[in-house]
């Protein structure tokens, strides 16, 4: 497992879809991924995360969107209520609950539907026991978490703690940094969940308000081409639109029984989504550019992170190369899977690994300590909760105060 | 689906099992009479079950199946419970995925369907216990009904959660002794069919799977009713003769007994002025059309 894929003359298999260069009932024609990114004149936008995502969904071929209010997704999941009535999403209402909209979607993709839904903090919680169902069901729903801290106190401010809850749901994690990483990633992520031999849910997440609601630019590709609509036959479970022949699944289900084949056959079909999920490599790595970014790896300093954490670290980077000090960076773009080889070989020469979070949990410090040899080399930190910012210098003086290195004090500033 | 899917191949023909190739053979598939009396001669839909000796859901599951106007275009959505064992066994493609959001997964399905083949009626029903229609699902059941979702629900209210041996539910009888109500259970059974009037569902009827050809008529009504009009329910009393201390041959006294005049299941309808209407002109058409039929003869 974790076999780190060989890029070189890799790309993800161009679309065959029936529909492909005809036009939608919006006059949009339906376009290869590969020419949608690569191809097409991208035309620099400045947006809100919350536009973005209306903007990817725009072009993206939805059949059914199911919304519910909770901040700070509120306002993506009205937008894209905007563009039901635009006429470019053929579905969308307002459940009722974030476990009942999980439930819709699922039926949407049941019935052969492409979905995209939005949530965040506790409402992720709330629809919790939905995801490994969607996984075990090979439904691939996209879910865009704009994630927030998980009540009690109350609270609404941006933490990625309830990334930690999806990691073992079956789901493909993906962490967003930027807005372009936002849109990028959604677009993309319909199209390597659907494969048919990956056909399994994925998360888009991305850091609450600091994507959602700050404003960036944002290279997007004209409105008049979209992807290619999702062929719920290339699926490697029936569709429940009774347009192929029904089957008696078995005579005596497995549920009842407490015997070695019932146990084997649910062990097996867990190992099979862990295995999709792993399949899903050779197609993200070439739409994504490989699963991380690194710069400057060769340094003996490195931080590791995801999500809006790389963004604070690139600046906390310049900062410390003010003072002589080399840092080198690790972008991780997919949590699931899990980029184990590429960061393995990434930080091989490292003596120092720093992992900021926007969490209290240090679950990617986690993650990193489990996969790399010598793992003391990893330092659990610095973290921030609760809704936090982080500031560049807060990671400056982790680095240099672990290092043993003099740090500036308020009483030292003066 | 037509039956010209369903072929099967002439090597394999003798292999395979006897209700594939009743399926293939003699489905009551596009037959506009279809109903509980082909119980008997076709099985296509269902054959065995996996439910206890002379449990009431079994005839009952029978009845439904045999009363779907069009199985071939039907999806059934269950819930966690005895009936999410027969399920496996029923020719009709169905999903199970969780316990009690069975309403929330037939709303984005039956839109899907609508969406995705404009020019064909899929029929969607649920169908699931009492536990997993009003207690857990109460919230996904309702809100269905408020959203007008056109499909159909039947609850088998077997008046406990049966499945887990025995517990109170919300269908419960007041007083009634069980595992989680010690002491006897000590407030009124939820009065369900009231809640799915005014919660806007265009047709509800409630009896017991004891007359077969009562079934047949309240699921026709029920499935007509919710394409043309809106969500319709049907609550039907299956009772768990295991949880109740009854002998397996006993289920048919006990429906008997609920359904007599001062009884929990006597039968009863709602309906809708809208619904009532269609009915009628359907009640009309089936009339002219045996009428028709039997003088071509």
């Amino acid at each position: 497992m974790n076999k780190q894929v060989e890029l070189k003359n890799k790309g993800i298999v161009a679309s065959k879809h029936v529909k492909l260069g005809q036009k939608n009932q919006k006059g949009q024609t339906y376009t290869d991924i590969n020419d949608i990114f690569y191809k097409a004149e991208q035309t620099p936008n400045f947006l809100t995360g919350s536009e973005v995502i209306r903007a990817a969904i725009k072009v993206a071929s939805v059949g059914t969107s199911v919304a519910y209010p909770i901040t700070p997704q509120s306002e993506a999941a009205a937008l894209i209520g905007e563009l039901y009535a635009e006429g470019y999403v053929d579905e969308y209402f307002r459940g009722e609950s974030e476990f009942a909209v999980m439930g819709q979607c699922a039926g949407a993709a049941f019935g052969g539907h492409r979905v995209f839904t939005t949530t965040a903090g506790p409402g992720t919680l709330r629809a919790m026991e939905n995801f490994p169902m969607w996984a075990g069901s090979r439904l691939p729903i996209q879910v865009c978490v704009t994630c927030r801290g998980i009540n009690s106190p109350l609270s609404i401010q941006p933490d990625t703690l309830e990334m930690h809850y999806l990691l073992e749901t079956g789901m493909l994690v993906w962490h967003a940094e930027t807005a372009q990483d936002l849109f990028d990633f959604i677009l993309k992520g319909f199209i390597v969940a659907e494969q048919p031999d990956v056909h399994v849910p994925i998360a888009v997440c991305c850091d609450g308000f600091f994507v959602t609601h700050t404003k960036d630019t944002v290279d997007l590709p004209p409105d008049d081409i979209c992807l290619t609509p999702y062929d719920p036959y290339r699926n490697p479970q029936p569709v429940m639109d009774m347009e192929s022949a029904p089957i008696r699944m078995m005579r005596d289900p497995f549920v009842m029984k407490s015997n070695y084949i019932s146990y084997a056959t649910h062990a097996s079909w867990q190992q099979e989504i862990k295995a999709a999920v792993e399949r899903s490599r050779k197609h993200t790595i070439p739409l994504l550019d490989g699963l991380i970014d690194e710069e400057n790896t060769d340094r003996e300093i490195l931080i590791v992170g995801s999500g809006t954490a790389v963004s604070q670290s690139r600046e906390a980077i310049r900062l410390l190369e003010e003072e002589g000090i080399k840092v080198g960076l690790i972008k991780i773009k997919t949590i699931r899977p899990f980029p184990t080889e590429e960061i393995r070989r990434a930080t091989k020469n490292a003596k120092h690994i720093f992992v900021p979070e926007f969490n209290l949990a240090g679950w990617l410090a986690r993650e990193i300590k489990a996969i790399l040899p010598d793992n003391e080399r990893v330092y659990v930190g610095p973290h921030v909760a609760g809704g936090m910012t982080m500031p560049s210098e807060v990671i400056v003086e982790e680095i240099k105060k672990h290092l043993g290195m003099e740090v500036a004090t308020r009483g030292t500033l003066g | 689906m037509s039956k010209e899917k369903i072929v099967l191949c002439e090597d394999l023909a003798d292999v395979m099992p006897p209700e594939y190739q009743e399926l293939v053979e003699s489905a009551t598939f596009g037959d506009q009479d279809r109903g509980w009396k082909d119980i008997g001669s076709s099985k296509e839909l269902i054959e065995q079950h996996s439910l206890c000796a002379g449990c009431p859901e079994s005839i009952a599951f029978r009845y439904i199946l045999a009363s779907l106007p069009a199985p071939e275009n039907t999806v059934f959505v269950g819930s966690t419970g005895c009936t999410s064992l027969v399920f496996p066994h029923v020719a009709v493609q169905n999903i199970h995925s969780l316990f009690g959001n069975q309403n929330a997964i037939a709303s984005g399905l039956k839109r899907t369907l609508k969406s995705r083949f404009p020019d064909v009626e899929k029929d969607v029903v649920v169908l699931a216990g009492d536990g997993a229609t009003v207690d857990i699902g109460l919230d996904m059941t309702m809100q269905s009904w408020f959203r007008q979702e056109k499909f159909t629900t039947i609850c088998f209210d077997n008046e406990l959660y049966a499945n887990t041996g025995g517990q109170e539910s919300g269908l419960m009888q007041k007083g009634f002794v069980a595992k989680m109500a010690p002491k006897g259970k000590n407030f009124e059974k939820v009065r369900l069919a009231e809640i799915a009037r005014e919660a806007g569902c265009a047709y509800v009827a409630v009896l017991t799977v004891s007359k077969p050809n009562r079934v047949e008529q309240a699921i026709k009504n029920a499935v007509l009713v919710a394409r043309e009009v809106g969500p319709t329910f049907v609550q039907l009393y299956t009772p768990c003769i295991l949880e109740i201390g009854k002998q397996s041959m006993e289920g048919l006294d006990e429906m008997k007994d609920a359904e007599s005049i001062g009884g929990r299941f006597v039968q009863k309808e709602y309906i809708t002025d809208e619904a009532q209407k269609l009915l009628d002109s359907i009640k009309e058409e089936t009339k002219a059309r045996k009428k028709a039929a039997k003088a071509a003869k």
